[in-house]
C-alpha cells in the first residue's frame, strides 16, 4: 500500500514506440491488469496493444465490450474487485463514457480514461488532431466535481504520464483522464524505459468506512469485492459507510466537498509544468500543451533568434490547473500567447488565472485539423511584439 | 419472512423502500431463500443493480458487497467484476426497463459472451420509480401513464430474446409462483455460464392501477390466470394461447 518500487515488465531501454503504443506499456509498467475497450481511430492502437501484450504475458483481463459504455462500466466494476484498470477511446467515445465517468467520481473509483482527441464536434474528421475536448474533460460528466487530466507531447509522456495517472488514481481514488492528440498518439519516435517504475497502490484497509474520512480533504481506504467488507456501493449520495442518503442535505453538503477538497487540497502534488525561457521579463509567454507545446518550443526558439524576447510555459497538466505558475510566469510577461487546436479553451483558464491582466491574454486558435506549425506561432509571435 | 434468514439482510435498512403490494419484496426474500438452500458464503457474492425500484432488492437490503450502478449498465459493471475476479459469485439484479429497454445491448452482448453471470429481471411491465410510464415489456394496449390511449407497440420477450443471444441458462417464474420462482433461482444460481431469470414482479401501484387489477390480490390473480407452466404448455398447445408460458426454456451446460 503506498509507494514502493516495482520492477519494469520489460528490460528497461530504448523502443521505437506509437505513442498509442507506449501508453498501453505506461499502463502495463504501471500495474493496470485489466482493460476494456471498443474500437475508435486514433485509439484503437492502444487495445489492440493491451490485448497483445496481456496475452504475451498471461496475466492481466482483456475484454473488448459492446461500446464504450460499457467499457467505462467495466472498468469501474474491476477497479472494485480490485484491479488497476483503464480504457481508451476518442471524443465520440468519451462523450459516451461521460455518465459513468461521474459514477466513478461519486464512488471514488481509481481508473484511468485515455481520450485520443480528434477533430470534432460529432464524427468530425477521425484521423485528424484536436484539443476540442478540454474542456469536456472538466465539465462533461453532471453535477459538481473536480478531476485530474494530464497532457502528453510526446510518445515518451505516453508512458511516463500513463504511469503517473494510475499513480494519481490510486492515491486519491479518483478517475485521471490522460487527453492526448491524434498527433502525439499516432507519432513514432523513442521512449526511454527505466529498471524500475515508482508505483501507488490503495490503501485497502478493511474496518474503516470506505467513503468517509477523518480529514475534510481526505481519501478513504478502499477495500475490494471478496475481501468480506459488505461493501455498499452505489451513485447515490451516501454516508461514509454507502448507506444511501437521498434527501439529507447535509450528507450531500460533506460528501460533494469532501470529494473537491481531496483534488483541491492536494494541488500542489498533482499539478506539473515545465517553462522553457521562461524565467525572465518576456515580451511573449506562450502557454502551450500537447503536441502544439512542441512547435510551440521551436517558435520560441527562432523567436530568440530573431532578437525577441520568447518564452513556453509548457503544461503537463490540464486540471486542476497551474494557475500560480501562469500567474508567475505571465506576471512577467507584455504578451501570453495561447495556441490551441481549439477555438479557445484554455485560453479561458489563462485568462482567469490572469485576473486583472487578460488583456495581455491571446488565442490563436487552429480547427482546420492539421497541427499548429512552428511558423505559424512565429508569426503570431511576431505580430504580438509589432503592436 | 423467516427469522432465521434474517442473517442475510442488512435488517437496519427495514423496512424496505416498495409500496405495499409491490412483488419486489417477495422476490427479495426468494432469492435469499434460494441462496440459503445452497449454503453460499454471502462474502463470496457480488450484487450488481442498477436503477429503478428493482435497483433496491439487493441494494442495500442484502448484506453482501453490492454495486449500485448507473441505469441500465448493471451487466456491464458486473461483467469487468467477474472477469478480473473470479471467485466471485456475481448476481444482477433489476428491473425491466433497467436490463431489457436501457441497458438492453448488455443483456444481449453478455448473453452471446455466455459471462458466468446470474441475471435476474424483476418485470413489472411498467417504468414504476418515474411514475408508470409505458415499457419495452408493457403488453399491447396497456394503459399507462405516456399510452392512455393504450399502448401502441409490442412487447419484448425477454426469455426468447436472451435465448436467442445465447443465454445457457432461461427461465420465467414469477412472485405468485413463490416455490416454483425458488426453484429456478437456485438452477441460475448454480448455473456455470450466463442464467437469465425473468421473474413477473407485480406493481399495483402503476401498472394494476391503470389496468383494472388495483389492488395487490388482483395483480396476483392476474398472474395466476395468465401463466401457464411449460409442461401442460407441451401436452396442450391450445391452452397456451394469449398466456405466458413460465419454466425453464433453456437448460444448457458451458457452450
Amino acid at each position: 500500500m503506498g509507494w514502493s518500487t516495482a520492477r519494469a515488465p520489460l528490460p528497461p531501454g530504448r523502443h521505437l514506440w506509437q505513442g498509442d503504443e507506449a501508453c498501453a506499456e505506461g499502463a502495463i509498467a504501471a500495474g493496470c491488469r485489466f482493460y476494456a475497450g471498443y474500437p475508435i481511430t486514433p485509439a484503437s492502437e492502444i487495445m489492440q496493444r493491451m490485448a497483445r501484450r496481456f496475452h504475451e504475458m498471461g496475466e492481466g483481463v482483456f475484454i473488448q465490450m459492446e461500446d464504450e459504455i460499457a467499457s467505462m462500466a467495466s472498468v469501474i466494476g474491476a477497479s472494485w474487485a480490485g484491479a488497476k484498470a483503464m480504457t481508451a477511446t476518442s471524443g465520440p467515445g468519451f462523450t459516451l463514457m461521460l455518465e459513468n465517468i461521474g459514477y466513478a467520481i461519486m464512488t471514488e473509483t481509481p481508473c484511468v480514461v485515455v481520450d485520443v482527441q480528434r477533430a470534432g464536434p460529432s464524427t468530425g474528421q477521425a484521423t485528424r488532431p484536436a484539443s476540442g475536448d478540454v474542456m469536456e474533460a472538466r465539465w462533461g460528466t453532471h453535477g459538481d466535481f473536480e478531476i485530474i487530466a494530464l497532457s502528453p507531447w510526446s510518445a515518451q509522456e505516453m508512458f511516463d504520464l500513463t504511469v503517473r495517472a494510475f499513480n494519481l488514481a490510486e492515491r486519491f481514488r479518483v478517475p485521471v483522464f490522460v487527453l492526448a492528440d491524434e498527433a502525439v498518439g499516432h507519432m513514432r519516435e523513442n521512449v526511454v524505459t527505466p529498471a524500475e517504475i515508482q508505483v501507488y497502490e490503495r490503501e485497502r484497509s478493511a474496518g474503516l468506512a470506505p467513503f468517509g474520512s477523518e480529514a475534510d480533504d481526505g481519501v478513504p481506504p478502499m477495500p475490494a469485492f471478496g475481501q468480506g467488507e459488505r461493501l455498499l456501493v452505489t451513485g447515490s449520495t451516501h454516508d461514509p459507510w454507502g448507506y444511501r442518503k437521498v434527501s439529507d442535505s447535509a450528507v450531500q453538503d460533506r460528501l460533494t466537498r469532501r470529494l473537491v477538497q481531496k483534488i483541491r487540497a492536494h494541488q500542489g502534488e498533482i499539478i506539473a509544468t515545465e517553462p522553457y525561457m521562461a524565467d525572465e521579463d518576456l515580451d511573449v509567454l506562450v502557454v502551450a500543451y500537447g503536441f502544439t507545446a512542441r512547435s510551440a518550443r521551436h517558435a520560441v526558439k527562432l523567436a530568440r533568434q530573431a532578437g525577441i524576447r520568447a518564452g513556453l510555459l509548457r503544461l503537463i497538466t490540464f486540471f486542476p490547473f497551474a494557475e500560480e505558475a501562469v500567474l508567475h510566469h505571465g506576471e512577467k510577461a507584455r504578451n501570453i500567447l495561447i495556441p490551441e487546436m481549439n477555438q479557445g479553451q484554455v485560453v479561458r483558464e489563462v485568462q482567469r488565472a490572469m485576473a486583472g491582466n487578460a488583456n495581455r491574454v491571446h488565442l490563436y486558435a487552429q480547427t482546420n485539423g492539421e497541427v499548429i506549425c512552428p511558423l505559424r506561432i512565429l508569426s503570431e509571435i511576431k505580430r504580438l511584439v509589432e503592436t | 419472512m423467516s427469522r432465521q434468514l434474517y442473517g442475510y439482510f442488512r435488517t437496519e435498512s427495514f423496512p424496505t423502500p416498495f409500496c405495499s403490494g409491490c412483488g419486489h419484496g417477495t422476490l427479495m426474500a426468494a432469492l435469499i431463500r434460494a441462496i440459503n438452500s445452497l449454503n453460499w458464503d454471502m462474502s463470496e457474492v457480488l450484487f450488481v443493480s442498477g436503477i429503478g425500484c428493482a435497483g433496491w432488492i439487493p441494494s442495500p437490503h442484502y448484506a453482501a458487497d453490492t454495486l449500485h450502478t448507473t441505469h441500465g449498465r448493471p451487466i456491464a459493471f458486473a461483467t469487468g467484476a467477474k472477469l478480473f475476479n473470479p471467485r466471485l459469485k456475481v448476481v444482477v439484479v433489476g428491473g425491466d426497463g433497467d436490463i431489457a429497454s436501457i441497458g438492453g445491448n448488455h443483456l444481449i452482448h453478455a448473453a452471446r459472451r455466455n459471462t458466468d453471470l446470474t441475471v435476474i429481471c424483476a418485470n413489472n411491465m411498467i417504468y414504476g420509480m418515474t411514475g408508470g410510464q409505458v415499457a419495452a415489456t408493457t403488453p399491447p394496449g396497456a394503459i399507462t401513464a405516456t399510452t392512455e390511449a393504450g399502448n401502441p407497440d409490442r412487447a419484448f420477450d425477454l426469455c426468447r430474446l436472451v435465448e436467442a443471444a445465447g443465454a445457457t441458462y432461461v427461465a420465467r417464474s414469477t412472485v405468485y409462483h413463490v416455490v416454483h420462482l425458488v426453484k429456478v433461482l437456485k438452477n441460475a444460481l448454480q448455473h456455470r455460464g450466463f442464467a437469465f431469470v425473468e421473474v413477473l414482479s407485480s406493481c399495483p401501484t402503476h401498472y394494476g392501477r391503470r389496468n383494472s387489477a388495483a389492488s395487490p390480490t388482483d395483480m396476483l390473480n392476474l398472474y395466476k390466470g395468465l401463466c401457464v407452466g411449460l409442461d401442460s404448455a407441451a401436452r396442450d398447445s391450445a391452452a397456451i394461447q394469449g398466456k405466458i408460458l413460465i419454466g425453464e426454456f433453456v437448460r444448457g451446460g458451458r457452450a
